[in-house]
């Protein structure tokens, strides 16, 4: 993105998150640049999901300060924080559908919750879902699909508004080898289309897998606090 | 303005976000199409009792009887002279006294057909039409009591006035009814729109993760309500109505029950239930659906 080489997709400056009572991320310092890939990795119940919910506004940091496009994002308001995500591309852990809708809608719910005619793109919708391997899948509803294809429609729908940023939370968590491989081939294309990508998995083979095929750092949460790992990865 | 439009004319595909929900459909239906029932009733009993209410004023007002008692020898005289009282009484339209066919007829009803008025000493009644301006009953009495001794005024206000007063509550309680109709319509709407929305914290939470506004999410569950409301209150209008058609009709032997309905131009009220009724439920949705966006943050 010429022009805003400088500017941080998403920063964390002395963030700290506290909840009942116990401080469960402390001091966290990060920035994202623009077109940069990062793995965030750390034992389950160190936080990882935390740190993602902190970055896309679903929790609001105790300390510190989360800027997302140089935008603090507690002084978004509730309409703001819809805008800001649109331009992110949220793969939850669970996927998170609504059961009630085919797949083909869930992918496409983006672009109706910003008031997109659907029928101008429907050419994209297609592409999307073929390139995601869910062209046959359309019509089925989310309980129908198997873990591998959620994790996919989960992908396709993070990206369909062509976001600046995809934070993805396991992405491969409930797949198989050769599926989660396909999973990461399609967010390292994203990336080299100028996306930034983070990445949270406890899957250290996932991430040598990664850094064989892109520049990517890697980032670690031990004892609350926001590390960069070694080369033991 | 936006938000009207977008209600009105509606997005098919904005629509569909929210999944169809069984129980809160129902209840706002029913709710929605019983409520417009009893409005139907109470307004057409409103309605009843305000045409009641201003035909007895009107009628009653506008008429008086003087009562002359006076030995038989006297009686034509007296007659005579309240006739004269009365042709000079400004805001008397006109007088007249009742011949003995009509007084025998006032009677029928309580002593039968039969009975030999003619050899009771019954008194004269003259009947007195006021025009618009209306007399001065008070002046009036006074110079029928200096003239005409025998003769007493009756302008019907002793129990005119309780009558009219008594429609006229009538009235207002049907209004009051359609109040709390609308009231409690609205409260059961609100509960309903409430356990769809807490029953969908889930899908909120799914169009939050991906740039829905609160406005977008509010109005996928308003104008499902608001239709709901609309279709359920157009039902049980029709009900209502054809209730209300299956009164008897007016009749004079009837009295008030038989003129409980619509009459003319009144029946156009009843069209006006159900777009209210979606207005109510609109308004009542559309709290609801603030306060809980606004908690779920």
């Amino acid at each position: 993105m010429p022009g805003n080489e400088g500017l941080a997709v998403i920063e964390l400056e002395q963030v700290a998150y506290s909840y009942g009572g116990g401080e469960l991320l402390s001091d966290l310092s990060i920035r994202l640049s623009p077109g940069s890939f990062h793995f965030l990795t750390g034992p389950s119940g160190s936080g990882k999901t935390t740190f993602l919910k902190l970055c896309y506004g679903e929790l609001q940091a105790t300390a510190g300060q989360v800027r997302a496009f140089e935008t603090d994002m507690r002084a978004l308001d509730r309409d703001q924080m819809a805008m800001m995500r649109r331009r992110m591309g949220i793969v939850h852990q669970d996927c998170r559908f609504l059961d009630h809708l085919p797949v083909a809608d869930n992918v496409a719910l983006p672009l109706t919750v910003s008031g997109r005619d659907l029928g101008q793109e429907n050419a994209n919708l297609a592409e999307l879902l073929s390139w995601v391997g869910l062209s046959d899948r359309a019509d089925a509803r989310p309980p129908e699909l198997s873990g591998g294809e959620r994790q996919r429609a989960a992908l396709a729908r993070a990206v369909i508004m062509s976001p600046d940023v995809v934070l993805a939370d396991e992405p491969t968590g409930n797949v198989d080898w050769d599926m989660s491989q396909r999973l990461l081939q399609l967010l390292i294309e994203l990336n080299k289309m100028g996306k930034t990508v983070l990445i949270a998995t406890h899957d250290l083979a996932l991430i040598r897998a990664a850094k064989s095929q892109v520049q990517a750092r890697v980032l670690r949460i031990s004892n609350r606090r926001l590390q960069l790992a070694g080369a033991d990865l | 303005m936006n938000a009207i439009i977008n209600l009105i004319v509606g997005d098919a595909q904005a629509d569909r976000v929210v999944p169809p929900t069984g129980f809160t459909a129902r209840l706002t239906l029913f709710a929605s199409g019983a409520m417009a029932f009893l409005t139907v009733f109470a307004l057409a009993l409103s309605l009843a009792s305000g045409r009641l209410a201003h035909r007895w004023a009107e009628e009653l007002a506008r008429s008086a009887t003087i009562r002359i008692s006076a030995p038989a020898d006297q009686m034509a005289a007296q007659t005579e002279a309240a006739l004269t009282v009365l042709k000079q009484t400004p805001g008397v339209a006109s007088a007249r006294a009742l011949s003995a066919a009509e007084q025998a007829a006032l009677l029928a009803p309580w002593f039968g057909p039969d009975l030999p008025l003619d050899q009771l000493p019954m008194p004269q009644l003259v009947e007195v039409i006021e025009d618009s301006t209306g007399y001065d009953a008070q002046g009036l009495r006074l110079r029928l009591a200096a003239e005409v001794p025998g003769a007493t005024l009756d302008d019907h206000t002793r129990w005119r006035k309780p009558l009219v007063d008594a429609a006229r509550s009538l009235r207002r309680l049907g209004w009051i009814s359609i109040l709390l109709i609308g009231g409690a319509m609205a409260a059961m709407i609100t509960l309903a729109a409430q356990a769809a929305l807490a029953a969908n914290h889930q899908v909120i939470e799914v169009l939050r993760l991906v740039g829905a506004r609160d406005n977008y999410i509010a109005l996928a569950f308003v104008r499902r309500f608001t239709i709901r409301a609309f279709l359920g209150a157009t039902v049980g209008v029709v009900l209502g109505l054809a209730g209300v058609l299956l009164l008897p009709s007016a009749s004079d032997e009837g009295g008030f029950l038989t003129g409980l309905g619509f009459q003319g131009a009144t029946w156009l009220w009843p069209v006006l239930i159900p777009p209210l009724g979606a207005l109510v439920a609109l308004l009542a949705t559309g709290a609801a659906a603030r306060r809980t966006l606004r908690r779920l943050s």
